[in-house]
């Protein structure tokens, strides 16, 4: 009977927590550790209501089969007191069950979970993306974009499946342990989830609009997590990594971050040599472009044009005065396009990023633009 | 049957000579609900073939980590329609087709009250389909990228950013709007109007109360959606921004909107089966059904607490904790009106004389398994441990425990409860009861893992995973073909039960009681035109 199936379902839970398998991973947050709680609680409840349930349903299958040879009773309802007493018993237990036993517990931590104000010591803010995560500390400035490294040899099965195969980034979150973090969710382009379920957090990032969640991570170590709202067609494939650390090892990585950050920055105030451009334009162009226009450029149309003999990657850079057109290449590469996945980029990349991108699009894939935009140009165009 | 103001007391509708147009004239002009319901009948196993095909490429990409059989744009648009064609063109007309042979048999009535409007309920279903799957096959031929790929949710702004498939759907969606509409007009004039002299509201069928709650809630929400995919296409298409933040508007707008049809979708799929259900097992335990009353009233319920619940569908959307609290709370009270649903099956067959033959055998396995999908329900009430659970395997377990436990299983128990009286044959005791065996031991293989998946952390809707969740998704997918491969059993026991066999009773089953069980099987293709009298019953 299906029962069988559905036994050690329920009762797995409660007697092997720490079993990756069979239940939640290991939690490390208190809201985490709340929601399993509050899980393996109702796991046994509801499982006690099935085997219970359907043990009587099963011996009335078998004292009352038809070959036990006894006439049918001709009963349609309760009759009397004592009957109607035992038929609203189950209804008794039944509402002590959903808002007493589940309702409490369940109100308690749905209030804690909601807390993201209180004493919240540092605030992370997480951009969704088609298909990557940025990362944005306001309190020391840092921000970073963070994508998938998986190789796509290893998700075509070219090659063989690292350990962390479809769950690790090129550039994790680093978040100190035992602080309360505040997170605050957006999205550029259509709804994304954050997910990371030894922290029993999940929540929505929605254009337009702020969500908020925190954790306080207990345990130092690196915690794996995915988007969790269909976002397109690589859905599958922007994980979320965090790297929680003790918190001098947290600010000494920050320093470090801020310290590169300000090199890269640094590029807009001297001129770069076309060499020089369309090297970094291709490393950033196999990270940020390639998902969608493809590493040969040929793209996946319709969705996703190709930039080998684009008409527009073919237009002029800038006008004659030196401005910024409309629908150019520079324009869609930097605010994007409405209505469709190309994003603004001029928001989350920086200028020397931008101007060898552009760069390197213009003078690849076929296309002999032969032009260059220095990043000091982006600059002044922003 | 123009008679429908009369017809409540003593009108006899004149009867007809046998005045039909033969071949596919006489399907695409018949008014009869004996055609029509056999029509729905048919179109809904077709496209439950078509939908359960869909799947089974979906879990053959899913058999193994790596990107194998399909691009992820495929597999999107894969997901999507087959949720919608299983919901709307598989599940929705079967119970369709249900009552349009059923009701007006077992109300005694001589046909549905609005025939024309029966039929072209009917045939605005295999436009639709044609709608939501044409998209595939201009693909091919290099227009457009496909099917919708958004999953069937729709959600902006990915809605707003796909393809033409998107707008072929919303199209689909609006034709299969308007034939639910149309049954739905159809079954609560023909409920109201046309019972048997005698049958008071109180002495109605349950699956006619069934029903009657399910077409109400498709006449109160059905316009909810209808309007959602209207201003999608309006957004899409001509410039409006009710879903784009960037132009006021809201993407979470569309979320409301949505789940307030989505959520009472449910109850809509199940209320007629959870009328059916009873019959069955009263028949089966040759006792009367228990509590009629109690299970009109969880009936009105339910269909009531499903339209105020629908936000559960977001929680991690992001919303104040009293809103957060009232939907918990709400969708917590369901389980009340459900749990005496469950009380009064059970009580129905205690102290009967019950046999196991193929219908009870999924009317059975209905109870079980639904049961399953309830009481996850209630744990995916609570908030806290719905952040765990949202957008995750544990809730497609969850939702095919409803829908194909209780809906397609309900389905089935329904098919071979009537079968012999449709078509006047016993069909083959053996190969339902293999049919049922394979069915219910392959569902949970599919599906019992999936729960586990979810638990350990692996999100819904992705083409590839994570080595850890590779064993359980190889049973599932193992599962799922013998599931799929089983229900050949139950086109081909159908098929020869059409075509011939051991003749069938007027009274096909020992316990059974009702109008239906009184006429012949098959019964005439006129029925009722005396009208039996239900005063003394």
């Amino acid at each position: 009977m299906p029962r069988c199936f559905y036994l050690p379902a329920a009762l797995l839970p409660s007697s092997a927590c720490a079993d990756y398998r069979w239940n939640f991973p290991e939690p490390v947050t208190p809201i985490a550790r709340d929601t399993l709680h509050i899980h393996n609680e109702f796991m046994l409840i509801i499982t006690a209501l099935f085997v219970v349930v359907f043990a009587i349903m099963i011996y009335s299958m078998i004292a009352h089969r038809k070959s036990a040879g006894r006439p049918p009773a001709r009963f349609s309802g309760p009759a009397g007191g004592v009957q109607w007493f035992w038929v609203l018993v189950p209804f008794a237990i039944l509402l002590l069950i959903d808002f007493v036993l589940m309702g409490i517990p369940a109100y308690r931590a749905v209030v804690d979970m909601e807390d993201t104000r209180t004493r919240a010591d540092m605030v992370l803010k997480v951009t969704g993306m088609q298909w990557k995560w940025q990362y944005e500390y306001p309190d020391s400035g840092i921000k970073y974009i963070s994508t998938m490294s998986t190789p796509r040899e290893q998700i075509g099965n070219r090659e063989a499946k690292g350990e962390h195969y479809l769950l690790e980034v090129d550039n994790p979150v680093v978040l100190p342990v035992g602080k309360k973090v505040r997170i605050l969710l957006t999205s550029t382009d259509v709804i994304h989830t954050w997910w990371v379920p030894q922290f029993g957090v999940k929540r929505d990032a929605i254009p337009g609009f702020l969500r908020e969640t925190w954790v306080r991570i207990e345990e130092p170590g690196t915690y794996r997590g995915q988007c969790a709202e269909l976002c397109g067609k690589d859905h599958g494939f922007m994980p979320v990594v965090v790297r929680a650390v003790p918190e001098a090892e947290y600010l000494a990585w920050a320093d470090l971050k801020k310290a590169e950050q300000a090199a890269a920055a640094g590029g807009t105030d001297r001129v770069w040599s076309r060499d020089e451009l369309l090297v970094k334009g291709k490393d950033v162009y196999a990270k940020q472009c390639a998902v969608c226009h493809q590493a040969n450029g040929q793209g996946l149309p319709p969705a996703f044009p190709a930039l080998s003999g684009s008409k527009i990657v073919a237009g002029p850079l800038l006008s004659p005065a030196g401005k910024l057109m409309k629908d150019s290449h520079l324009d869609r590469v930097l605010n994007g396009k409405e209505g469709s996945a190309m994003q603004a980029f001029g928001n989350t990349l920086s200028d020397t990023e931008l101007a060898a991108v552009v760069t390197f699009e213009r003078n690849s894939f076929g296309n002999t633009g032969g032009d260059l935009i220095q990043p000091a140009q982006i600059k002044s165009l922003r | 049957m123009s008679t429908a103001t009369t017809a409540g007391r003593d009108a006899r509708p004149p009867a007809h000579g046998g005045r039909y147009r033969g071949g596919i004239l006489r399907w695409l002009t018949t008014t009869n609900h004996k055609d029509i319901g056999t029509m729905y009948l048919t179109f809904a196993l077709l496209m439950f073939f078509v939908g359960g095909a869909m799947i089974l490429a979906v879990r053959a990409e899913l058999f193994q980590p790596g990107l194998q059989l399909m691009k992820p744009e495929f597999f999107n648009q894969l997901i999507g329609v087959h949720a919608l064609v299983m919901i709307f063109a598989a599940l929705m007309p079967a119970a369709t087709g249900f009552a349009n042979w059923q009701l007006p048999l077992m109300i005694g009535a001589p046909d549905m009250a609005l025939p024309r409007i029966n039929n072209w309920g009917f045939w605005l279903l295999p436009p639709a389909a044609l709608l939501l799957t044409l998209p595939f096959f201009l693909a091919l031929f290099g227009i457009g990228d496909g099917a919708v790929a958004t999953g069937w949710t729709l959600y902006a702004p990915l809605s707003v950013q796909g393809g033409i498939g998107v707008d072929f759907a919303i199209f689909a969606i609006h034709l299969l709007g308007v034939s639910s509409i149309l049954g739905s007009i159809n079954i609560i004039v023909t409920l109201f109007n046309l019972r048997a002299p005698g049958m008071t509201m109180m002495k109605l069928p349950l699956f006619a109360w069934g029903w009657l709650m399910t077409a109400f809630l498709l006449i109160a929400t059905i316009p909810v959606l209808a309007g959602a995919v209207t201003m999608l296409l309006t957004d899409r298409h001509f410039g409006t921004h009710f879903f784009d933040a960037a132009g006021g508007g809201d993407p979470i707008l569309f979320q409301h909107l949505f789940w307030f049809f989505g959520h009472p979708e449910v109850y809509i799929l199940l209320l007629p089966l959870w009328g059916l259900v009873p019959h069955v097992v009263a028949t089966f335990s040759r006792k009367p059904i228990y509590g009629y009353k109690a299970q009109v009233v969880s009936f009105i319920a339910i269909g009531v607490l499903s339209v105020i619940v629908w936000a559960h569908h977001f929680f991690t959307a992001g919303m104040p904790v009293p809103a957060l609290l009232y939907f918990m709370y709400s969708t917590m009270s369901i389980s009340l009106p459900l749990a005496v649903l469950f009380f009064c099956w059970i009580a129905t067959m205690w102290r009967g004389a019950i046999t196991f033959e193929t219908p009870m055998l999924f009317a059975l396995g209905f109870i079980v398994l639904f049961g399953v999908a309830g009481l996850t329900g209630l744990v995916l009430a609570d908030v806290a441990a719905d952040a765990q659970y949202h957008h995750s395997y544990f809730v497609v377990a969850h939702f095919h425990y409803a829908l194909f436990a209780g809906g397609i299983m309900g389905v089935m128990a329904g098919v071979y409860y009537w079968l012999p009286k449709w078509t006047g044959h016993m069909f083959s005791e053996k190969l339902g009861k293999l049919h049922f065996w394979l069915t219910v031991v392959s569902f949970n293989l599919t599906f019992m893992p999936q729960f586990f998946l979810g638990l350990a952390g692996m999100p819904r809707r992705i083409p590839d995973y994570a080595l850890q969740f590779a064993e359980f998704n190889a049973i599932s997918t193992v599962g799922s073909f013998i599931l799929g491969l089983s229900q050949l059993i139950f086109a081909y026991n159908i098929w020869r039960c059409v075509k011939g066999g051991e003749k069938a009773a007027d009274k096909v089953w020992e316990g059974a009681e009702g109008l239906e069980w009184e006429l012949s099987s098959p019964p005439p293709h006129h029925s009722w035109e005396i009208r039996p009298n239900f005063d003394n019953r």
